[in-house]
């Protein structure tokens, strides 16, 4: 393999029905920083049926090259087209990095395109650098949060890692932003077309989503049960705009709220404007999945509880009492 | 039916705690358990075996200790277990062990091959899918529930961040399962009992037929390059007051930060 062969960054774009998710315009704003540090070029890769049309939303969000393949057979995500479609297109392109969504999807993806390509994947990514000998730096957490680790894919090619959502920073789209787009055609061995998709439910957790959230009121055990959630909502409610309620793991696993709103390693990764911690005493799971916070408040009965090391302001006291009071002053304003 | 369930030996990581003192991992004393999802994954084949009298074999990679977690998987009920250990299979990453994994399941007969989704200890869930790759198979992740009409059909359930889907695939097939799919039966006394009579295969790198280029340290194309804790950053500010005082200073903090 000669590395020097391999140039670009590509961005596995994820739609859903036609919709580009937006941890592809994550990932394109990432994609854009590594580039520019290479002085290389940010190409998106777009699968769908009927999808050119997105192609310029791509270019607005800091791709220079689109290359889109339009076919009935990638209308919906199935692991065997869409692999060989992006096989198709990397050995064709020889890019010098990959970078996927760590969806469902893109956990589905990209660990067979790696075993296809015989290259490494590097999965969950929290960041990317390029280090003065222009290789690919990605660091992950290891071992539920407890320990980071950088990886380096040093002698194979293209260097592939895989993204939460949440965790790269979108750009602002620039619908004056100049590119290009380029349809190919797949060349499909349908033989390999061995799993159907009988159908594809939609059920009602896709409505919230806390990543989206500006503020976060957020609890844990210190809650403890519905009622102390209640007065959660009532505050998220009183602060309006786009706030909502997330949880802890604990009260998740109690019962008490939903997975979708869990934040941490075994949740989700969030980094919200403000995140008012109620109640968490911070293990190191939940810190990784909040910790990127703009402004952090934490409120707790025990002044050694670790969300006060990464909280910007702490509060000492009883969530059951500050809470309402808190509340009511939003509703006053 | 035969079926195959890949498992893991991993340290119970919400044990794991950092000595603030060092920034190191304090690992002494943290049980090692069976992956979470593997469990699951091993139950969705016991009820196989339970409903079809499916013959189910365990495999593993790691190191001698890895028994353990086999040794319970044949008190669960399973009928076959294999550890693969060898000096050369160590610092592989996910390709390499793949590439390890797969070369051992070519030698068996299989109409199912059933890993977890992934393990806590690296959390990549690369290793279902790569496996499915090396063998040529087709690959369902994230599985929630599975039904299998007695012929050759599989109907599986998974599961996607807004919903499901419902997949239909053929046997041979890897399917990658969720702890969340399956309540794991516990170890019977009887299975116990006789999980101490049954043999373990030990199979080295001599057995698998496969070049030392593609397993160990040699065959895995990633490197970890550093390692570290992660800093804690610097501390903000904190107070210790009543209620009524505590929410003016955070209506203030707010304000000054233009927050609200």
């Amino acid at each position: 393999m000669n590395i020097s062969e391999y140039q670009d960054v590509y961005v596995f774009i994820e739609q859903r029905e036609g919709i580009i998710q937006n941890v592809s315009f994550e990932l394109l704003g990432k994609a854009r920083d590594l580039a520019d540090s290479l002085n290389e070029k940010v190409v998106a890769i777009l699968l769908g049926y009927n999808i050119e049309n997105k192609a310029n939303e791509l270019i607005a969000y800091g791709a220079d090259t689109v290359i889109c393949a339009d076919d009935m057979e990638l209308e919906y995500y199935n692991t065997e087209p869409y692999t060989q479609a992006i096989c198709q297109i990397i050995n064709k392109q020889k890019p010098g990095i990959v970078l996927i969504g760590a969806t469902i999807t893109g956990r589905d993806l990209g660990p067979r395109l790696s075993a296809r390509l015989a290259t490494g994947l590097t999965a969950d990514c929290t960041k990317l650098e390029i280090s003065e000998t222009r290789e690919l730096l990605m660091t992950r957490p290891a071992f539920g949060g407890n320990l980071m680790a950088t990886i380096l894919c040093s002698a194979h090619r293209p260097q592939m890692s895989t993204v939460r959502p949440g965790v790269m920073r979108a750009r602002e789209k620039d619908e004056s932003r100049k590119g290009k787009t380029e349809k190919i055609s797949i060349d499909f061995d349908r033989s390999k077309f061995r799993v159907r998709i009988v159908k594809t439910v939609k059920e009602k957790k896709d409505m919230i989503d806390i990543t989206e959230a500006k503020i976060l009121v957020s609890g844990g055990r210190g809650v403890g049960n519905e009622k102390g959630f209640d007065k959660l909502r009532a505050l998220a409610a009183a602060i309006g705009g786009k706030t909502e309620v997330s949880s802890s793991r604990a009260m998740v696993d109690a019962g008490v709220m939903e997975h979708v709103r869990q934040v941490g390693q075994t949740g989700k990764t969030v980094r919200p404007s403000l995140y008012i911690a109620c109640g968490i005493s911070g293990a190191i799971q939940h810190l990784a999945g909040m910790e990127e916070s703009e402004f952090i408040i934490a409120i707790n009965k025990d002044k050694y509880a670790p969300i006060f090391q990464v909280a910007d302001l702490g509060i000492v006291g009883d969530v059951h009492k500050i809470i309402p009071l808190l509340t009511e002053r939003f509703v006053k304003k | 039916m035969n079926i195959i369930v890949c498992i893991k030996q991993v340290p119970n990581t919400t044990e794991i705690k950092i000595n603030p003192a060092t920034g190191t991992l304090i690992r002494d004393g943290v049980a090692s358990i069976m992956n979470p999802d593997d469990k699951g994954g091993l139950e969705e084949a016991l009820k196989l075996k339970d409903k079809y009298n499916a013959h189910v074999t365990v495999i593993t990679m790691g190191l001698p200790q890895a028994e353990d977690i086999l040794r319970e998987a044949l008190a669960m009920g399973a009928d076959r277990a294999i550890l693969i250990t060898d000096r050369k299979l160590g610092g592989a990453d996910t390709l390499a062990t793949s590439n390890t994994l797969a070369s051992a399941l070519r030698q068996l007969k299989f109409d199912l091959i059933i890993t977890g989704r992934q393990a806590i200890d690296g959390d990549t869930a690369q290793v279902g899918p790569q496996i499915a790759e090396h063998l040529d198979l087709p690959q369902v992740t994230y599985l929630e529930k599975l039904e299998y009409d007695g012929e050759k059909t599989f109907t599986i359930k998974k599961s996607t961040e807004d919903g499901y889907q419902i997949i239909e695939v053929d046997a041979p097939c890897v399917v990658t399962v969720l702890a969340s799919a399956n309540k794991a039966r516990y170890m019977s006394v009887r299975g116990i009992v006789e999980a101490c009579d049954k043999e373990i295969e030990i199979w080295g790198f001599d057995k698998l037929g496969i070049s030392e280029e593609k397993v160990g340290l040699k065959g895995s194309p990633t490197r970890v390059y550093k390692a570290f804790t992660r800093g804690v950053k610097a501390a903000g500010e904190m107070f210790e007051t009543d209620a009524e005082e505590a929410v003016g200073i955070i209506m203030s903090k707010l304000k000054e930060k233009y927050i609200i």
